[in-house]
């Protein structure tokens, strides 16, 4: 075994059984599936700037109790096209072209981070198309923003914007920069602080593509971390406490850079009464990653109910 | 209409059209939702001394019309941005969506929009000020064509919340350096133009009265 061979492995990770791609209204997406394809099937959401490969030790855990665990790289991200545009909405709307592929009939779901948001906002818009719900760190919640004065507020505002749109006018011709498998990991490692190097290394070898002059990740240049736009937290959750279907939300305790922050006293108080909030202690934002075991025999525990 | 020049933003193609070359403050001419350039300059706006451009926006006209949607407002006031990089600075003049978007670029690129214009028109109010009942627009692929039908649904359900547009005419303010960085030509007044009104504490005018104003008046 080559030392490249040795870090495209790690622990517990298995490929895919399948991969393909499915046309959504003309963007072509990866999908990835594990387990038996006459199991009952389990979508799995993954979150912003990462990539269904993420999943390689969670959804095997769960394939191997007789689910078919399916997973898609969401557009720009992964193997998925890069596209003009994209949006919250557009990604709902991929995310149903792949429940549409799957099965017209009601099927569980799992969002982590982002992927939970999205979850949410298409679950009570659709909500006989799903039919269980766990978010991992995935339940929009937002303080109230730090207490600074108005002046302040507007010219950080106005700095966000400008370099947004800095960003957009060079974005034509950005490409992600080029590295070793250890670069890469360690620079992902930023903003995954908590994860082992040898993972990170992993995960190169599945979302970062290997070019003439070193690795890249694949997900489109044009994308970047946060951003502004008119849309609330808050509207999301204060519709929770109607949320239409069975709901388990996992939380960690530990912040980082990727972390929603939310803690279980923020969020209780929108939890329908049927919901189950889980706390995994010493843990951040990957809660599937750090702690695959124990979260896989939540779900399982929350699906099988 | 003459062969538009196209400007590229990212992997949208956007047709940018001259319709009066010439020396002097430039104005930018911002279409309604489901709308596209005029192909000569319209009668109203006639009395503008300097040079006069129109853009098409992302899947509208002769720009490019994206794969599955996506649109936010944010993304054409980029397209507007690429064209204010091409002009140096403008005055813009939006209807309807167009009004929107050239808000949110006044209080953007404040030291490039030498006056924003807002008239009424297609796509004024947008979705409303809040969010309402989750909804995932679908359209048939079959049927894509400018203007595209995901503009369509896309932007005329986005939420347009008081205190968001209100930001950006504050921006504009504070950052622009002009008296009136913002002046409303439109009789419809969905909450976010309310709210821009509001926090500009200004009275509507006629559109020769902010050409002139703009033309004349403002460094």
């Amino acid at each position: 075994m080559t030392i490249d061979d040795e870090l495209a492995h790690y622990p517990g990770a298995q490929p895919p059984d399948r991969t393909r791609t499915l046309d959504a209204h003309g963007v072509q997406l990866a999908v990835y599936e594990w387990g038996d394809e006459d199991d009952r099937p389990l979508l799995l959401v993954h979150g912003g700037f990462d990539f269904a490969r993420t999943f390689d030790v969670f959804a095997p855990m769960l394939a191997e109790h007789g689910y078919r665990v399916i997973s898609y790289d969401h557009r720009g991200h992964g193997d998925s096209q890069h596209v003009e545009l994209y949006s919250w909405l557009a990604d709902e709307r991929d995310l149903l072209a792949v429940a549409d592929d799957i099965s017209r009939e009601p099927i569980p779901v799992i969002g982590h981070s982002k992927g939970g948001g999205l979850l949410v906002h298409l679950i009570e818009a659709m909500p006989h198309r799903f039919s269980r719900f766990v978010a991992i760190d995935g339940l929009p919640f937002r303080r109230p923003p730090p207490d600074v004065a108005e002046r302040e507020r507007t010219l950080s505002m106005h700095d966000e914007v400008a370099n947004w749109l800095d960003h957009r006018q060079r974005a034509v011709s950005l490409k992600r920069k080029p590295g070793t498998v250890d670069e890469l990991a360690k620079r992902r490692a930023r903003m995954n602080p908590r994860l082992s190097l040898d993972w990170l290394r992993y995960i190169v070898h599945q979302g970062a593509q290997h070019d003439s002059d070193g690795w890249r990740w694949k997900i489109d240049p044009s994308l970047r971390m946060g951003g502004f736009g008119p849309w609330r937290a808050r509207w999301l959750t204060d519709r929770l406490p109607g949320f239409p279907i069975p709901l388990l939300a996992i939380l960690g305790t530990e912040n980082e850079p990727m972390a929603w922050g939310v803690r279980r006293e923020d969020i209780a108080p929108f939890l329908p009464p049927s919901a189950r909030c889980e706390v995994m202690r010493d843990t951040g934002h990957f809660i599937h990653i750090e702690h695959p075991y124990e979260t896989a025999a939540l779900v399982l525990d929350f699906l099988d109910v | 209409m003459s062969t538009p020049t196209f400007l590229q933003h990212n992997r949208i193609r956007l047709a940018f059209h001259t319709l009066r070359a010439g020396e002097g403050r430039a104005l930018l001419l911002l279409h309604g939702l489901g709308e596209r350039s005029p192909a000569t300059i319209p009668g109203e706006l006639l009395t503008w001394p300097g040079p006069v451009y129109a853009l098409d926006f992302t899947g509208h006209g002769q720009s490019t019309l994206p794969r599955a949607g996506g649109y936010t407002c944010e993304m054409l006031m980029a397209d507007v941005d690429t064209a204010l990089a091409r002009l140096s600075s403008a005055t813009l003049v939006g209807r309807g969506l167009g009004a929107y978007v050239a808000l949110l670029t006044a209080g953007s690129r404040p030291e490039r929009v030498r006056g924003a214009i807002l008239r009424d028109g297609p796509g004024l109010a947008g979705g409303g000020a809040t969010f309402n009942s989750p909804f995932i627009p679908y359209v048939d692929p079959e049927q894509a064509s400018p203007p595209d039908p995901y503009a369509l649904i896309e932007l005329s359900t986005d939420v347009r919340p008081q205190d968001y547009a209100s930001g950006f005419a504050r921006r504009a303010a504070q950052f622009s350096g002009l008296s009136q960085p913002i002046m409303v030509c439109a009789r419809e007044r969905p909450p976010w133009l309310a709210a821009v009104i509001a926090e500009l504490d200004s009275e509507s005018c006629t559109l020769q009265q902010a050409l002139s104003w703009y033309a004349d008046s403002e460094p």
